[in-house]
């Protein structure tokens, strides 16, 4: 079996060793588990649902639907307070510029009481009305990128499609320098993908969206203006007012969360319909089964795992958990479970039946889904309706990124 | 036909009412609730059915009446 080293869209991953025993010495970075995880968690659903390692700071790894959300349900006992999947060596965490140890970036990383109104301060920018609002935009950015690529005949569908979408439309809701967009993703990707083996990477990009942020906020102190970040700077919480090192987390949150996972979505949905031609063919000619199909391919090609940090001496199905360990919300193997999803592997871009929970489930449930699924929904319209027919230019030049976030990260497509 | 969505367990995703928006209404913070009384008009008795299973809280429940 391969181990870690191979280069991930450029960088090169830390050679690890080659996995021998996925259920007590996983890798969730390793090569193989990146490309294709679906056999893996296929034979440790069986042989062991509950499987550990010590690698990147240990932690366990369920891969059964009935066990993800009941981990996902017991908070606070397995906390949200640093939900990245490693954790750094201890000599190398470091505090940066931003001074921040851990994750800021609520509520995502926070727990209940905290959780309940950081949360409520956000939803309402995520709810399917303010969504619908950003449509307009999304489309007509969307057309504005296929555009710019159709005469070539070819296009990187990861790199000059999918992820154009999502790092424009989150600073147009913010009410932040769209034309920023390409740093905020290398930022994004900083965090969530190159940084998770290279916690210095981790750490200077965690600041630089911190330190853009803190400007953002003192800016509208200054100039308030009539966006997201100005609305959430007025809002109050029990007659007193947020705190800027709130808003400044929950837009680094806001970012973060919304740029690498809606951007994979898109990929994934754009090498499916390069690889499978009937399904490709279906819904260019019919754009109205598109919602079905997209929560499909959200179920099937879902990209977030998170981690829980266990807070007291407990036990997970029977595996003993002590403070500290990091227990993985495996929601990408959830949604292959058989005993819940009949054929799992089968992509039905008709299934009806589909308590996917690609979203997460309980109090985390990701504020931006209806974000995530609008933006999904349109990019994938508009490329069918220009550019039906596609294929894969070069299957061997895709490339996938995860860990955290999976996804293609190189995508050459021909038409 | 009834439809019925448990407020402490519904946590917001609109699966529901991305498949039924006829039934369900949805709050300012996207919680979603029946939309008026709750009867499932006739001829969406399935629309209503599919909302149930595809909700990931099992926040909704149908009843009869
Ligand atoms: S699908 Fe379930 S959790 Fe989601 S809004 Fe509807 S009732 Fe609430």
């Amino acid at each position: 079996m391969a181990g870690s080293d191979a280069p991930v869209d450029g960088v090169t991953v830390p050679l690890t060793p080659p996995v021998e025993d996925w259920t007590t010495d996983y890798d969730i970075l390793d090569a193989e588990y990146i490309t294709d995880p679906y056999p893996i968690w296929a034979d440790l659903r069986g042989d062991c649902p509950v499987a550990q390692t010590d690698r990147w700071g240990g932690s366990f790894l369920p891969t059964r639907y009935e066990d993800v959300v009941e981990l996902a349900r017991l908070v606070p006992v397995f906390s949200s307070h640093d939900p990245l999947v490693v954790r750094p060596p201890d000599d190398q965490q470091v505090i940066g510029s931003s001074g921040y140890h851990t994750v800021n970036a609520p509520p995502i990383s926070a727990d209940p009481p905290v959780r309940t109104w950081s949360r409520r301060l956000i939803l309402p920018a995520f709810a399917p009305r303010a969504v619908e609002a950003h449509e307009t935009y999304t489309r007509a950015l969307a057309g504005r990128l296929v555009d710019g690529f159709i005469a070539d005949g070819r296009v990187d569908g990861a790199q000059q499609y999918a992820q154009q979408i999502p790092p424009r439309v989150i600073a147009h809701l913010l009410g932040v320098d769209e034309g920023r967009a390409d740093e905020f993703t290398d930022w994004v990707r900083g965090v969530l993908e190159i940084g998770l083996s290279n916690p210095a990477v981790r750490v200077a990009s965690r600041d630089k969206i911190l330190n853009f942020f803190a400007g953002e906020v003192a800016d509208r102190r200054a100039n308030p203006k009539d966006d997201l970040i100005s609305e959430l700077m007025e809002a109050e919480i029990d007659g007193e007012p947020v705190s800027d090192q709130h808003i400044i987390g929950t837009c680094n949150l806001m970012l973060v969360a919304g740029i690498d996972t809606t951007w994979s979505s898109i990929g994934s949905a754009l090498w499916h319909l390069a690889t499978h031609e009937d399904d490709r063919r279906r819904l260019a000619a019919d754009l109205t089964l598109l919602p079905t199909a997209v929560e499909e391919l959200l179920r099937a090609y879902s990209r977030v795992t998170m981690a829980r940090v266990v807070s007291e001496e407990t036990e997970f199905k029977g595996c003993p958990t002590h403070v500290g360990d990091k227990v993985l919300l495996n929601f990408p193997a959830a949604n292959r479970d058989p005993d819940i999803f009949e054929n799992p592997d089968v992509v039905d871009i008709d299934r009806q039946r589909n308590r996917h929970v690609a979203f997460g489930v309980g109090i985390h449930r990701r504020a931006g889904s209806n974000l995530a699924r609008m933006e999904m929904i349109v990019a994938l319209e508009v490329f069918l309706s220009r550019i039906p027919e596609f294929t894969l230019e070069d299957p061997s030049a895709v490339t996938w990124a995860g860990g955290q976030v999976r996804g293609p990260r190189r995508l050459p497509l021909a038409f | 036909m009834k439809i019925q969505v448990d407020s402490d367990k519904c946590e917001g995703h609109n699966r529901c009412y991305s498949i039924a928006p006829d039934l369900f209404d949805v709050d300012d913070y996207g919680y979603a609730t029946a939309a008026g009384d709750g009867v499932v008009p006739e001829g969406m008795e399935e629309k209503a059915q599919l909302a149930v299973d595809n909700c990931p809280e099992y926040a909704i429940t149908i009843s009869e009446g």
